[in-house]
């Protein structure tokens, strides 16, 4: 959110005297072009998604001229939208990542209004242990979580393994912890004053939360909401190794495993599902930019 | 102070108007509060987090079929084997060139958006954060097809240049650029944003005393801009040193692990063990190899944002 606010700031500071000015002018001319040779890198793969999931297999296969359309065609489009193995893969992503999303709001609001703001035995200590929680990768996790997964099922006889509700568990993993991090953050620079004012006029701790933290914490929830989302839509690594059939996919694994079949690259459509699939992200960050952006420098996230 | 004396005056109406409801009275004490509302979390992170990050050092003690103690066995028979080293190696040579490359991109980038009138900034900040938004393995298969070996859209463009068609995937030193040079790609806007959000905490009036004092533009970013920016330089690099190390899409899905196992990463490595080949164990042993690192960058980290906590 501070980024914004000094943005509004910036066009004061314009210095317009004789030669000062001429060396500013070359420099935003060699700033425009650099920009624009990093945004080529930058935006290449997506662009070229895009120019791939227009032309039909004939074309791809032609060899011509890769980066552009000669004959665009909605044909991979009509063909994935219309497979009821794709649209499954779209619905397993979807339900997994907003019961994640809702899972995760459940634990980590509570636990980050508790941990910024009822100081207890062993709460700062708590609140380095999530901090330390989130450094720990999936990759550390993947196989004794899967051998936990086996052992759980034999036990119990509910099948855990191969069943994409498991992923409903698993991915709490990687998106609480961070969500608790900033949300701690965003409550702690909530004025004690409020809460203060609140508890005088008689409201008990959970009504604190529900009618004065959330309300005013609202830009840090979204961002926090907006990242739950990403993670558990982007996540590779838990679906790959927990599911296998093909109605128990999730979007990135279905279109890895499924459309590369054998040595036939069916790239027309692999870009097709690969674009769609990159959708809903793109979608709501193009719209809730801002938030996403202060939710990234606000804790610093993975990269 | 003042939250402690509220309470304390809420306790001791509560105990002079019904006098032996204790339950009700433990229950609206502030520690229960707050104990119920982290249990979720506190259940969380011990079975799913903790508890499998000290089961995977149980299993890793095993033999393959899981029924004997085998102590260090696997750790030896690792040491023996000459991919692990080969992992070793590409791992840090992965993380360590990505991480750098990322820094250097993300604080040049940075620098020219700033550079920019501030009008102009939202768009092109905006433009360039898009490969961080994408799902990693759906922007990883996009590269994958610009990298085709036969219908490759950068040898068709360089071509044009009179260089020769160039084996991408196929060879040993070019599947490790190219690994490399995807993760630069996801990872550097990632830099970018984090550069540009210290950037503007800069204030303009150390610039204007530099400026008076006749620095030029290397001494300025020397002696102003990179003090300034040292903390979060710091947890920036160390956080992408720990997910660049751990990284496992972009090189499953580019080469999984080959040619003949040479850009294979711990993680990625540890599912054809673990996973594919199903020796859990071993697979279990071989990301384990990367608690050291982690811990140590992570230890780092935390002293960092402890600071920053303390100057805030």
């Amino acid at each position: 959110m501070s980024t914004l606010a000094i943005d509004k700031a910036g066009p004061s500071r314009k210095i317009k005297y004789g030669s000062m000015s001429r060396d500013r002018a070359w420099a935003l001319r060699w700033s425009y072009f650099f920009l624009v040779l990093f945004a080529i890198f930058f935006l290449t793969p997506p662009i070229y998604m895009l120019i791939t999931s227009l032309k039909s297999s004939a074309e791809i296969s032609a060899a011509t001229n890769p980066w552009w359309v000669f004959h665009p065609t909605l044909s991979n489009y009509v063909e994935l939208l219309s497979s009821n193995q794709f649209l499954r893969f779209f619905w397993n992503s979807s339900i997994v990542s907003i019961v994640v999303v809702i899972i995760t709001m459940l634990i980590s609001i509570p636990a980050a209004f508790a941990l910024a703001r009822m100081k207890f035995w062993g709460s700062a200590t708590l609140a380095t242990g999530v901090f330390l929680t989130y450094l720990i990768p999936d990759s550390l996790l993947f196989i004794p979580l899967f051998k936990m997964l086996g052992v759980v099922q034999d036990y119990t006889g509910i099948t855990l393994l191969n069943r994409w509700y498991v992923l409903l568990f698993i991915y709490p993993t990687l998106t609480v912890p961070f969500c608790t991090w900033i949300m701690i953050g965003y409550f702690a620079s909530i004025p004690k004053e409020l809460d203060e004012a609140a508890l005088i006029d008689g409201a008990s701790w959970l009504q604190t939360l529900t009618r004065i933290f959330i309300p005013v914490a609202l830009p840090g929830l979204i961002a926090a909401t907006i990242f739950a989302f990403t993670v558990s839509w982007a996540q590779f690594l838990y679906p790959l190794v927990f599911t296998t059939s093909i109605d128990q996919l999730v979007l990135p694994v279905g279109i890895t495993t499924t459309l590369i079949k054998g040595d036939v690259f069916n790239w027309g459509q692999i870009m097709t599902g690969a674009l769609l699939g990159a959708a809903p992200p793109l979608i709501i960050y193009a719209f809730l930019m801002d938030y996403y952006i202060a939710g990234l420098t606000a804790g610093a996230t993975k990269g | 102070m003042a939250d402690v004396v509220v309470e304390r005056g809420r306790v001791a109406r509560a105990a002079g108007a019904r006098r032996g409801s204790s339950l009700r009275n433990a229950l609206g004490r502030k520690s229960t509060v707050a104990f119920f509302l982290t249990l979720p979390l506190i259940l969380l992170i011990a079975l799913l987090v903790l508890y499998p990050a000290f089961y995977s050092v149980h299993l890793a003690t095993l033999n393959k079929s899981m029924t004997k103690f085998v102590g260090f066995g696997n750790f030896t028979f690792l040491f023996k084997r000459e991919t692990f080293w080969m992992v070793v190696q590409q791992s840090c040579i992965f993380a360590i060139t990505a991480v750098i490359f990322k820094a250097l991109i993300g604080f040049i980038v940075a620098h020219f958006v700033h550079n920019i009138p501030a009008k102009g900034q939202r768009k092109w900040r905006g433009m360039l954060l898009v490969p961080w938004v994408i799902p990693p393995a759906m922007s990883t298969l996009a590269w994958l097809w610009l990298f085709d070996p036969s219908y490759s859209a950068f040898n068709y463009t360089l071509s044009f240049f009179g260089v020769g068609p160039i084996p991408w995937l196929g060879d040993t030193f070019w599947a490790r650029f190219s690994v490399i040079l995807v993760n630069i790609w996801y990872g550097a806007p990632f830099f970018m944003i984090m550069y540009l959000a210290a950037l503007k905490s800069v204030p303009d009036q150390l610039y204007e005393a530099a400026a008076i004092d006749g620095a030029n533009w290397w001494q300025r970013i020397w002696y102003v801009t990179l003090p300034m920016m040292r903390n979060i330089i710091a947890i920036t690099t160390l956080f992408s040193l720990i997910v660049t190390f751990a990284n496992f899409d972009i090189v499953r899905i580019l080469t999984s692990g080959g040619p003949l196992d040479t850009t294979h990463l711990f993680a990625t490595w540890a599912f054809q063990v673990g996973i594919q080949s199903s020796d859990i164990p071993l697979g279990a042993c071989v990301s384990l190899f990367m608690v050291p690192i982690l811990a140590v960058a992570a230890i780092f980290i935390l002293r960092d944002v402890n600071k920053r906590g303390n100057e805030a």
